[in-house]
């Protein structure tokens, strides 16, 4: 791609994308912070707990980052329609931003408590769940997927909310994995996956993986940022 | 949860259908209640409008 195509790939972003990009930071980086706020946490927590918690408990759930950003915009532009689940919906940004800007029924899961809370307060139809599990088969017309990714040596991890929406475990697939074995299941016949897929998680692992579950894989959009490749994918039957 | 949901949703662990016991509910939704397997029997919460899908093992 030469200099001036991405310079006008940048200017024509959507404002879907955009919203985000100020927030400048992907999982990697709030991974980041989330280390440097377990550090202050051993001198002081009380103050740090209550402001978070007040602030909707930002600790806990997975805020919209510059990968949720490309999800939606990816899921708007396809565009998704019929009945569409978010699986990981985090903190609903996602599946609200499809809901408003598609004619799609648009539902959020996530196996997280405050995340399924959260998400319902924005208005969007939420359920615990685990991945695509408590879903029949054939009835979803797309699910889109912006999955825990990041590889995490099993001694650092941290065992909490936000390390179940951060990390992938050692290979960074570990959700990644069991979700591509299931969600051809649920899916419609001419249903569709939007995977958002790092350079970090193995990009290639995963198109193998669902080459074998018998999708066919296509790439949506791809943005490049400092330490990582995003790209979402649309897998088809 | 809008009791349109019972369209899209099973059992997580055997898939089979579930029975809906509305406990409260407003024009839209069922706000508390509880959805029942079919043929496990297994139980699955329903608490300020948003169902408990996970296996038991998988819950707090």
């Amino acid at each position: 791609m030469s200099d001036e195509s991405e310079a006008t790939g940048e200017t024509s972003e959507t404002d879907v994308t955009e919203e985000t990009s100020e927030r400048g930071r992907t999982k990697n980086e709030v991974n980041e912070t989330n280390e440097t706020n377990e550090m202050n946490e051993t001198n002081d927590t009380s103050s740090a707990d209550g402001l978070a918690e007040r602030r909707g408990m930002n600790i806990e759930v997975y805020q919209p980052a510059e990968d949720s950003g490309l999800l939606a915009q990816a899921a708007v532009e396809y565009p998704v329609s019929g009945t569409v689940l978010e699986v990981g919906t985090g903190s609903g940004w996602v599946a609200q931003q499809v809901s408003e800007n598609t004619d799609a029924r648009v539902l959020g899961s996530d196996i997280n408590p405050h995340a399924a809370r959260q998400a319902r307060e924005r208005g969007v139809e939420a359920a615990r769940a685990n991945l695509t599990a408590p879903f029949r088969d054939g009835v979803l017309d797309a699910v889109l997927f912006n999955p825990p990714y990041l590889p995490t040596d099993p001694d650092n991890e941290w065992d909490d909310w936000m390390e179940h929406a951060l990390s992938g475990g050692e290979s960074g697939r570990e959700l990644i994995d069991p979700f591509l074995d299931d969600v051809g299941r649920v899916l419609t016949p001419d249903g569709v996956v939007l995977l958002l897929v790092s350079s970090l998680t193995g990009y290639e692992a995963v198109v193998e993986r669902a080459e074998s579950n018998g999708f066919g894989v296509e790439t949506v959009v791809q943005e490049s940022y400092p330490f990582e490749t995003l790209t979402v994918i649309a897998l088809t039957k | 949860m809008k009791e349109s949901l019972m369209d899209i949703i099973c059992c997580p662990m055997d898939k089979h259908d579930l029975d809906l016991e509305i406990d409260s509910q407003d024009d839209e939704e069922v706000l508390e209640g509880t959805l029942v397997c079919s043929e496990c029997g297994e139980r699955y919460p329903i608490e300020d409008g948003i169902p408990n899908l996970l296996p038991p093992d998988m819950r707090d």
